[in-house]
């Protein structure tokens, strides 16, 4: 029999998955391209409400959602690139911040007007559902789910930016653009897809997020100050970084929680001001 | 143009302290809700304090470049000194305004000490940090200051002992107006003095400026405070003037707001933040009248467009048409 | 008896006083809600019971067209309600204000209401306190310790459980529903063996549960606000091994509201809670009231819903009661003691504290025909609130 703290540390590492999904492309987003997108969770809004549609009017099972969430948060984010995001790629940070929260106000009003105020209800799979025992402590099918999927992400990420041809080109253009535009590296659509990438990981995110913190249009705010934690105490650009910030938020908060539930509003905000007053650029950050 | 161009330091300052006849303007078009929207001065007083919480912002965010996500606690910590010192003091206004901000400038000093250790991300993350445990605090000290529910027993005394906060709000627009052109034309001198100056210079250059005698942190710091000091007043005009105080006053939903409102005014510019805030404010009132559940999408829209046309805010974007337009 | 001769009273007065204020032939009604950002839905709700029962009454009553002006807060503001409270009176020269999604709009609003002598309707608001703050207060909604104090001392009596844990949400209301709930329960008799006070912004409850489930607890009453918390602590519960059938686990209504529960599935099965709405109660007037509401806007009503409708019921007799006269005296004076037959069974006005008087449903939730719903298995008559002196 292992001791309770066990299963809390469980949920807690379950948690911090869920919020790696969330965050991670943004970590990608404004680490690689350095643009401020305020609105990253709002692309995680649309996965959540896309799944949802597809769930509850037209009875699909509830993985198979999960692409189609990911593609559309994807194919929008790209719309919106190419509209608006790509002219303020060499704007000021306080101008992308003024774009990006204009488009998240605007995704509250939309979803509001569309989906209703309402909490939107999710039926996970049965499989996903319950619980298994694992030594006298229950272990959460949809946790052990996420942990899954996430530890997935972390090596599509890594391998494809890290391995692949497409990654050297992100990094080629991110680090010296001129450059890379010479050696014929077509940097528009390299920018374009990685700006894909990252906000399909935010759709995928917000599916997945519907059973754990449920979904109504305030979304696109609730999230964005964890997600911004995530991403500075991780590092920008860092995948392993932000990997280890939401591991670190997600324990602590709940071994934190679980010891010193006075401190327990406290302690993310502890966490990360002593992260980043010891390491300013984030536990794997490299400037 | 036709101003010569200013051969020295002292000159050039001077020439910057000489009042534009648009500025005139500005203050005179202050007065215009008192004849004109005599039904609008609740508004107008708000309006009044919001913009003086962006000119404080913009005192560190345009100025010395120190972004923050967490200036809402010095308005907090403002709001609430100055509802606690009514309650179990007196409810004198003046006296209360001044207590709401030393308490704001004392911990402003105080987390200027971390403040000014950081740049870009980290500090904006720091800003944040503190600020949310700020309101925190505020949630958690139930005791002191009514948690959620808001503080309880605010009384205000009339100004003078004769102009008492009246319903339609004549003397809440009299008072915040009254403090906005005080401390503005503080902020004014200040921002015109070699001591902002310096800061400009640690905005553009933070590394190269200690090279010339300008400790960078040091003057982060004095900056840092001042700007405290003055979110503090705002505070507290806002607890006298509604006669209370709540959670929001600390919230982060009023850092971001106050950012926002900077910014699309535009930042580095002292109007920048007034006139952000006035059409924030204003476009607010008129769309939630309109739709008060949708009204988000239009400021939304507002956002948007104003970035598109015209960068650096809506000050910024004017100057640089207008400078395109008389060189032509 | 007290409130018939007031009815009289205001009548005399009525018909005795000049008609200048009827003039106008229209009645407005400044409604103060957060119709935007985090508690949206609960103003969409009220909204949605202000317009289903002007639309089952007219729009018209004692010969008066009624007028909704809304104005949004954005959330828990009270300068900002104070402002549109402020405004709504002086500039669009309404006669009553009425909503108030949350406390701090209640109380930021209610100087201006004794200011300006008008009605203020509180239709949902709950903290005990916001009644006493001005003499032109009236509530149709609910106070916590109303429904937490019932739900102590059931607990403690008839529902057989000595030693509680409770764990509520470390803001206002939940430190409301924490007095009242371990006031009552140790009053009948129970000891209250922990407590844990959790953080309101937060999306995960395990370790708060591995706690009470720690010091192996014969109940557990719980208070989280509305939104998506419900849903989470509930499974929490589950994953952590909490079964409801050997545990009572006790709330207030917002931890098993139906979004909730629709959420939760079968490990919401047997919780327990005190409340004095729901969609599946079996009253006189519910059914007739939620296939209306699901006619009109294509969901079921909850308590912000019945808040809303119940809010214009009081104001329109209240109207008929004054023959259109909407000065806050006359409207004060109709108001106190009205009795009538609600969608949630009947309810009153305590002439004295202005505050309601209901019944308080204990309920379980079961599954009825496949569908999982809150089944009352209880009731208390004519609560009413507990703090007022």
């Amino acid at each position: 029999m292992l001791p309770p703290i066990f299963g809390v540390l469980f949920d807690g590492i379950a948690y911090g998955m869920l919020l790696f999904v969330l965050s991670v492309g943004l970590s990608v987003t404004l680490g690689l391209m350095n643009f401020v997108n305020l609105a990253h969770c709002a692309f995680a809004m649309l996965g959540g409400y896309v799944t949802v549609t597809l769930v509850n009017i037209f009875g699909w099972p509830f993985l198979a959602t999960l692409p189609v969430a990911f593609v559309a948060a994807a194919v929008t984010s790209v719309v919106l690139e190419r509209l608006l995001y790509r002219r303020l790629y060499r704007a000021s940070d306080l101008d992308q911040v003024l774009l990006t929260i204009g488009l998240a106000f605007i995704s509250v009003s939309v979803a509001a007007y569309i989906f209703g105020t309402i909490q939107q209800p999710i039926a996970t799979p049965a499989a996903l559902r319950g619980s298994f025992d694992f030594f006298g402590i229950g272990l959460g099918k949809y946790r052990l789910f996420l942990i899954g999927i996430a530890l997935l992400v972390t090596l599509a990420m890594v391998i494809g930016l890290e391995y692949t041809r497409f990654g050297a080109q992100v990094r080629a253009s991110v680090d010296n653009q001129r450059m890379a535009r010479g050696l014929g590296i077509d940097v528009d659509w390299t920018f374009a897809s990685t700006f894909a990438l990252g906000s399909g990981l935010a759709g995928l995110g917000g599916a997945l997020a519907i059973e754990i913190v449920g979904l109504d249009p305030n979304f696109s705010f609730t999230y964005l100050v964890y997600v911004l934690i995530v991403v500075s105490v991780g590092g920008l650009g860092s995948i392993a970084g932000s990997f280890a910030a939401a591991m670190l938020i997600g324990v602590s908060d709940i071994a934190g929680k679980y010891y010193v539930p006075e401190l327990g509003a406290f302690l993310i905000y502890l966490v990360m001001v002593v992260v980043l007053m010891w390491k300013p650029a984030g536990l794997f950050g490299k400037r | 143009m036709a101003n010569p161009t200013p051969l020295t330091p002292q000159g050039y300052l001077l020439a910057r302290t000489r009042w534009h006849p648009l500025e005139i303007l500005f203050w005179l078009a202050t007065l215009l809700p008192f004849l004109v929207f005599p039904n609008y001065l609740s508004l107008a007083s708000q309006i009044a304090i919001t913009a003086l919480f962006a000119l404080s912002l913009d005192i560190i965010l345009g100025y010395a470049g120190v972004v923050s996500l967490g200036h809402a606690a010095f308005f907090g910590i403002g709001a609430y000194s100055a509802a606690i010192f009514s309650k179990h003091v007196w409810g004198e206004p003046f006296s209360g305004l001044l207590v709401a901000a030393a308490l704001a400038g004392l911990f402003g000093y105080a987390t200027s000490f971390i403040i000014s250790r950081f740049r870009h991300l980290p500090l904006i993350m720091i800003t944040l940090g503190l600020g949310l445990l700020a309101h925190e605090v505020a949630n958690s000290a139930h005791w002191l200051t009514g948690g959620s529910d808001g503080f309880q027993g605010v009384s205000t005394e009339p100004i003078f002992g004769l102009f008492r906060f009246d319903l339609y709000g004549k003397t809440a627009y009299a008072y915040s107006l009254a403090a906005l052109f005080i401390v503005f034309l503080c902020a004014r001198r200040l921002i015109n003095s070699p001591f902002g100056l310096a800061l400009r210079g640690i905005r553009e250059n933070w590394n190269r400026m200690p090279a010339i005698g300008a400790d960078s942190r040091a003057h982060i710091r004095k900056a840092y405070t001042i700007a405290a000091v003055i979110a503090g007043i705002c505070g507290a005009l806002l607890t006298q003037t509604t006669n209370s105080a709540s959670l929001e006053s600390i919230s982060f939903q009023r850092s971001a707001d106050v950012l926002v409102m900077l910014v699309l005014g535009g930042a580095g510019r002292l109007y920048g933040g007034l006139i952000g805030a006035a059409i924030f404010m204003i476009a607010r009132d008129q769309f939630s009248g309109i739709a008060p559940q949708y009204w988000y999408f239009w400021i939304g829209i507002l956002l948007v467009t104003v970035v598109m046309l015209l960068p650096n805010g809506i000050l910024g974007g004017l100057s640089k048409l207008l400078g395109r337009w008389s060189r032509k | 008896m007290r409130h018939m001769m007031t009815a009289a009273a205001a009548l005399l007065a009525a018909a005795t006083l000049p008609v200048a204020a009827q003039a106008q032939g229209t009645v407005k009604i400044g409604v103060i809600s957060a119709y935007s950002g985090q508690f949206a839905d609960t103003a969409t709700q009220i909204d949605n019971g202000i317009k289903l029962y002007m639309k089952q009454h007219g729009e018209t009553v004692a010969g008066k067209k009624i007028e909704i002006i809304r104005k949004d807060t954005g959330g828990p503001n009270p300068d900002v309600a104070k402002r549109l409270a402020q405004e709504l009176v002086v500039r669009d020269n309404v006669d009553i204000l009425a909503g108030f999604t949350l406390t701090p709009e209640a109380l930021g609003a209610a100087s201006v209401a004794t200011e300006a002598k008008k009605l203020m309707v509180n239709m949902n608001a709950a903290t005990a306190v916001i009644t006493e703050r001005s003499p032109y207060i009236v509530r149709v909604s609910l106070t916590l310790p109303q429904i937490a104090e019932t739900a102590g001392t059931w607990l403690a009596t008839k529902g057989g459980s000595k030693k509680a844990y409770t764990m509520v949400s470390d803001f206002g209301p939940g430190i409301d529903a924490e007095g009242a709930f371990q006031r009552a329960f140790k009053a009948a008799g129970g000891e209250i063996i922990g407590s844990v006070r959790m953080p309101v912004a937060n999306p995960d409850f395990s370790a708060f549960i591995q706690r009470a489930k720690d010091l192996n607890p014969e109940s557990i009453f719980v208070f989280v606000p509305g939104g998506a918390q419900p849903a989470a602590i509930g499974k929490a519960f589950a994953e952590r091994g909490l079964d409801p059938a050997k545990i009572k686990i006790m709330s207030t209504g917002e931890a098993v509201d139906e979004q909730a529960i629709k959420a939760m599935g079968d490990v919401s099965l047997g919780r327990l809670s005190a409340w004095h709405y729901d969609y599946n109660l079996k009253t006189k007037n519910n059914a007739a009231f939620v296939k209306a509401f699901n006619d009109e806007f294509k969901r079921n009503p909850d308590f912000f819903a019945v808040g809303g409708y119940d809010g214009m019921h009081l104001i329109y007799e209240a109207l008929k009661k004054t023959g259109g006269k909407a000065d806050g005296d006359s409207l004060v004076e109709a108001a106190k003691g009205m009795k009538w037959e609600s969608p949630r069974g009947p309810i009153s006005i305590d002439p004295a504290t202005r505050d309601i008087i209901q019944t308080v449903y204990i309920r379980k939730v079961e599954k009825v025909g496949g569908a999982i719903v809150n089944v009352d298995i209880d009731k208390v008559v004519n609560v009413k609130d507990p703090t007022h002196k």
